[in-house]
């Protein structure tokens, strides 16, 4: 039995209430679906005192809309559930659909929020426990220590980003949006993560997430997501990765290939430009999870062996190109 | 004492009030403000399913979907109708789900089944008839460490009318040849 800290929460009925409620109650967090935060509040992983609780903005943020431009517009509060059934979203991103359908379990995708996923505090061994298993390791630096158990001598905390559908939206080139008490405004993925595990988003303490906008252009990707975990359900990533890509005839036009569940940042794999024009066959996915390989370095912020995770992850970004070829 | 709000409650049909302290989860609430002990505290944080209640909208219709209650907190549960094992039940008797669980004795230690009860139930209610591939995907946020899930999933089929208990035919354990005398004596010395 963990119980909660104190806390007041706050129950606003729109999303101007909550922005307010964000500005009168310096350190107040947000509550969405819940499925992240409290296990972390009962790990005391938090020194908040007031929670916002974003239910009563479903009527505001809970929708999947076409805009006439032909981008594709998400309210924050869409359950994960419903993103992995809608047939919108199946239709135009479908490899978001996918990863939506392989978040956690059944219950969690009910409850858990796009918002609240892209938000996902980052993950860690030495830091997702009880607060009397934290102290007796003497506390880390993402929360009342000053050591880090990962990174030996490290100064930063490289706690995992765990959310599933941040590649895929990152391989899509989406962005969000966010209103806090200085306004609007408007954030490209590839610039809302930082490589920082104690807050790896530049979201600012009373900025809201309400919207994840997906190009146009997306819906003519080919695109595919893959997720390694232990069991198949329930269990966060062990790796996530998603890929992009755009054709013309049988050669590639443009990729994009991320990968998660390595550290604080979803990593966007760099320097494909050359790989344009090439043939999209299986000697390029052999080539993509090459670089993939090359470029990314599993820790053991993850429970699951290290070594083994990245002698996979060549194999995964190979099969995975090859789906989304098609 | 921690600080107390006042909240409003609907289980199982039932409207209450109760002050609670602030942090109480709907699962704290159920159990030790109710006395709704049906629904179990097994991880309290999300991973095993065992605290599984049925919600939806007060205004909605049905019993609702399959969440979590010991992650959901009770002040943030005050616009749903919740259903608990305690309401699964109705006035004729037992949920075809709960007598098939019973008749496939699909139960061991019996601390998982009211969650996997109750996500069977939301699992039928949306689809009267699925396959064994949606039974467990319906499931899968439910673990048990007992029984190994195969006559879940048969008790399932059985609620939903698709397959009748499994007839299993009674273990025949060959009779034990007399090992000693002894045992061959014992009557004669029973007064
Ligand atoms: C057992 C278990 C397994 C899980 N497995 C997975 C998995 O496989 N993959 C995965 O991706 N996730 C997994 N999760 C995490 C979680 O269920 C999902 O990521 C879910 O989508 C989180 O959404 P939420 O609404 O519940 O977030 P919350 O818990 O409500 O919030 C999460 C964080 O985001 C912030 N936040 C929420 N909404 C907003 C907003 N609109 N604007 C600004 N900040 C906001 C909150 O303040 C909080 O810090 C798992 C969780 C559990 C308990
Ligand atoms: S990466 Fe290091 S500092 Fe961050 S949570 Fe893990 S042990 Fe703590
Ligand atoms: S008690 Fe384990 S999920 Fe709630
Ligand atoms: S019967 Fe014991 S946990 Fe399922």
């Amino acid at each position: 039995m963990m119980t909660l800290p104190d806390l007041t929460v706050l129950r606003p009925g729109s999303v101007a209430e909550a922005v307010e409620a964000l500005r009168a109650n310096p350190g107040a967090r947000v509550l969405a679906g819940g499925t992240d935060i409290v296990p972390n509040l009962k790990y005391g992983m938090y020194d908040t005192r007031h929670l916002v609780a974003l239910r009563g903005l479903s009527s505001e943020l809970r929708y999947v809309r076409e805009h006439q431009s032909g981008e594709l517009r998400l309210g924050a509060m869409c359950s994960i559930d419903e993103l992995g059934r809608s047939e919108l979203v199946k239709a135009r991103v479908p490899a978001l659909a996918d990863a939506c359908r392989q978040i956690a379990g059944p219950q969690l995708r009910r409850m858990g929020t796009l918002g609240g996923n892209l938000c996902l505090d980052t993950r860690c061994v030495y830091v997702n426990q009880s607060h009397f298993w934290r102290s007796a390791l003497g506390y880390c630096l993402k929360k009342d220590g000053t050591v880090c158990h990962v990174v030996a001598g490290g100064k930063r905390c490289v706690a995992a980003a765990s959310n599933d559908t941040a590649p895929v939206l990152l391989a899509l080139d989406a962005s969000v949006k966010t209103i806090s008490p200085r306004g609007e405004r408007t954030i490209a993925l590839h610039e809302f993560y930082v490589a920082d595990g104690l807050h790896n988003t530049v979201l600012a303490p009373d900025e809201l997430l309400t919207e994840v906008r997906i190009p146009a252009a997306a819906a003519r990707r080919r695109q595919a997501f893959a997720k390694l975990r232990m069991r198949a359900a329930i269990d966060f990533p062990a790796l996530n990765l998603a890929v992009a890509l755009e054709l013309d005839g049988h050669s590639v036009k443009s990729v994009s290939l991320a990968v998660s569940a390595l550290a604080a940042r979803p990593a966007l794999i760099k320097g494909l430009q050359d790989l344009h024009g090439h043939a999209a066959d299986a000697i390029f996915a052999e080539e993509l999870g090459r670089r993939a390989h090359k470029q990314c370095k599993p820790l053991t912020n993850i429970g699951i062996d290290p070594g083994w995770r990245r002698d996979v992850l060549p194999v995964l970004v190979r099969r995975t190109v090859l789906r989304a070829i098609g | 004492m921690r600080p107390s709000v006042f909240i409003r409650l609907l289980v199982n049909g039932e409207e209450h009030a109760l002050a609670v302290p602030a942090q109480r989860t709907l699962l704290e609430a159920l159990r030790y403000d109710l006395g709704l002990t049906g629904s179990k505290q097994g991880c309290d944080k999300g991973d095993c399913g065992a605290c599984t209640v049925l919600a939806r909208e007060r205004a909605g219709e049905g019993r609702g979907e399959a969440i979590l209650s010991c992650i959901t907190l009770a002040q943030d549960a005050q616009d749903l109708a919740i259903t608990t094992i305690e309401g699964l039940a109705g006035p004729q008797g037992l949920d075809p789900v709960q007598r098939a669980f019973a008749d496939c004795g699909a139960l061991q230690c019996g601390f998982c089944q009211p969650g996997m009860m109750l996500s069977a139930r939301a699992l039928l209610d949306d689809n009267p008839k699925p396959t064994l591939p949606q039974i467990q995907e319906a499931l899968s946020g439910n673990l048990c460490r007992c029984t190994g899930y195969t006559k879940i999933y048969e008790a399932v089929q059985v609620a939903a009318g698709l397959r009748a208990p499994a007839q299993r035919a009674p273990v025949q354990s060959e009779r034990a040849a007399p090992s000693d005398s002894k045992a061959q004596t014992v009557k004669e010395i029973v007064p």
